[in-house]
């Protein structure tokens, strides 16, 4: 039986929202995140705040003196930096919520028959470090920098949403046997 | 009431904790039931078999910004209240071409690696992993890291003004670039050999 020849239905596992209706509720969720916050959504910023309050819990000294971490630590007491913090953690939730109803909550490691799950893990964790990184530099990711501030209109939103994407495009084709 | 509201009194800020829970909780559901908990449909905008992260980042993108406006316009909210990330033209270019880098290799970008954990996946547990370790790594080669960090600061500044033109015609430009794109997506995909994952 190949599971792959099933037609889609929403508890088979392989059922996804139109991406247009996906993507008017996203834009609503944002829009609604702006109307009451003020501000917009974000990821990458919930673990910078991890590695923030864990440096300065084991060596408060090293944090205090840092000139990146202190940016962070002045304002570790308004609510508006862990607000991302409980952000992600919804995300997490409503992300469950989602693979439970449409049948999609398993173990697994996702990647092309072509590559070992070894591979696709190295990749993987690498890839990482270098968005982690890189969205330091560039104050914000693909939600917080590039979404979010594509619906403000920020100059900074368009700029990085184009690196992400272009730099992207690029580094897909050199890996295409990772993928495709 | 005026948005935003919070910064503007009319909730009480005790209540922002509450609304990140209940706002990731759309923003994560909305995220896995488009698709983004998987990497290979993630890739798929890249390689043409499936424009899924494309179709669905610019209606998003569009959706808030005409919603915005159109409240702005009504005077249901301020446009101009709303946080406007600085832009900082090297370190947003440089960051930019970094995470494109780490999105190829890795296949997710930080939330949609968040939804993926949430449903299960080991390979995205690894990319968040490697969030942490390359944060940590920025934290503390930030000396070397500061000159172009902190280079080319232009504030708050709005695309459209970049571009002298108004909000309105910038974003009505937006929607036709976008329909264009939503255009060549689905004419691509038609031609490009099916990928299962």
């Amino acid at each position: 039986m190949e599971k792959s020849e099933e037609k889609p239905g929403w508890r088979k596992g392989n059922f996804y929202v139109n991406p247009y209706l996906g993507g008017l509720m996203l834009g609503l969720v944002l829009l609604a995140t702006f109307y009451i916050t003020g501000r917009g959504l974000g990821a990458s910023g919930a673990v910078k705040n991890t590695v923030v309050t864990t440096v300065h819990t084991l060596a408060p000294a090293h944090a205090e003196s840092s000139h990146y971490y202190s940016k962070f630590l002045s304002t570790n007491t308004q609510p508006m930096n862990n607000w991302l913090v409980f952000e992600v953690l919804g995300v997490l939730a409503g992300a469950f919520l989602s693979g439970l109803i449409y049948n999609r909550l398993n173990f697994r490691i996702e990647h092309s028959p072509k590559i070992t799950s070894r591979r696709r893990l190295i990749f993987a964790f690498a890839g990482g470090m270098l968005f982690g990184f890189g969205s330091q530099l560039a104050r914000g990711c693909t939600s917080g920098a590039a979404l979010s501030g594509m619906a403000v209109l920020s100059a900074a939103g368009f700029i990085t949403m184009m690196a992400i994407f272009g730099t992207a495009y690029v580094f897909a084709y050199i890996l295409r046997k990772n993928w495709i | 009431m005026t948005g935003p509201l919070i910064p503007l009194g009319y909730i009480p800020e005790a209540w922002n904790n509450v609304f990140a829970v209940l706002l990731g909780m759309g923003f994560g559901f909305t995220l896995e039931s488009s698709g983004f908990s998987s990497s290979r449909k993630i890739m798929g905008t890249f390689y043409g078999y499936d424009f899924v992260v494309l179709k669905v980042f610019f209606t998003a993108a569009i959706t808030a910004v005409v919603g915005l406006l159109y409240l702005d316009q009504i005077g249901w909210a301020d446009f101009s209240a709303m946080y406007v990330l600085p832009t900082y033209m090297a370190a947003a270019i440089t960051g930019g071409v970094i995470m494109g880098m780490g999105f190829a290799m890795g296949g997710y970008c930080p939330g949609t690696s968040f939804c993926a954990v949430a449903i299960g996946k080991i390979d995205a547990l690894l990319f968040s992993a490697g969030l942490l370790v390359g944060i940590f790594i920025f934290s503390e080669a930030f000396p070397l890291m500061e000159k172009i960090y902190e280079s080319g600061n232009l504030g708050a500044l709005r695309v459209n003004e970049a571009l002298g033109i108004s909000a309105g015609l910038f974003t009505f430009l937006l929607i036709l670039i976008a329909l264009g794109m939503f255009w060549v997506a689905t004419i691509v995909q038609g031609k490009v050999k099916k990928v299962e994952y």
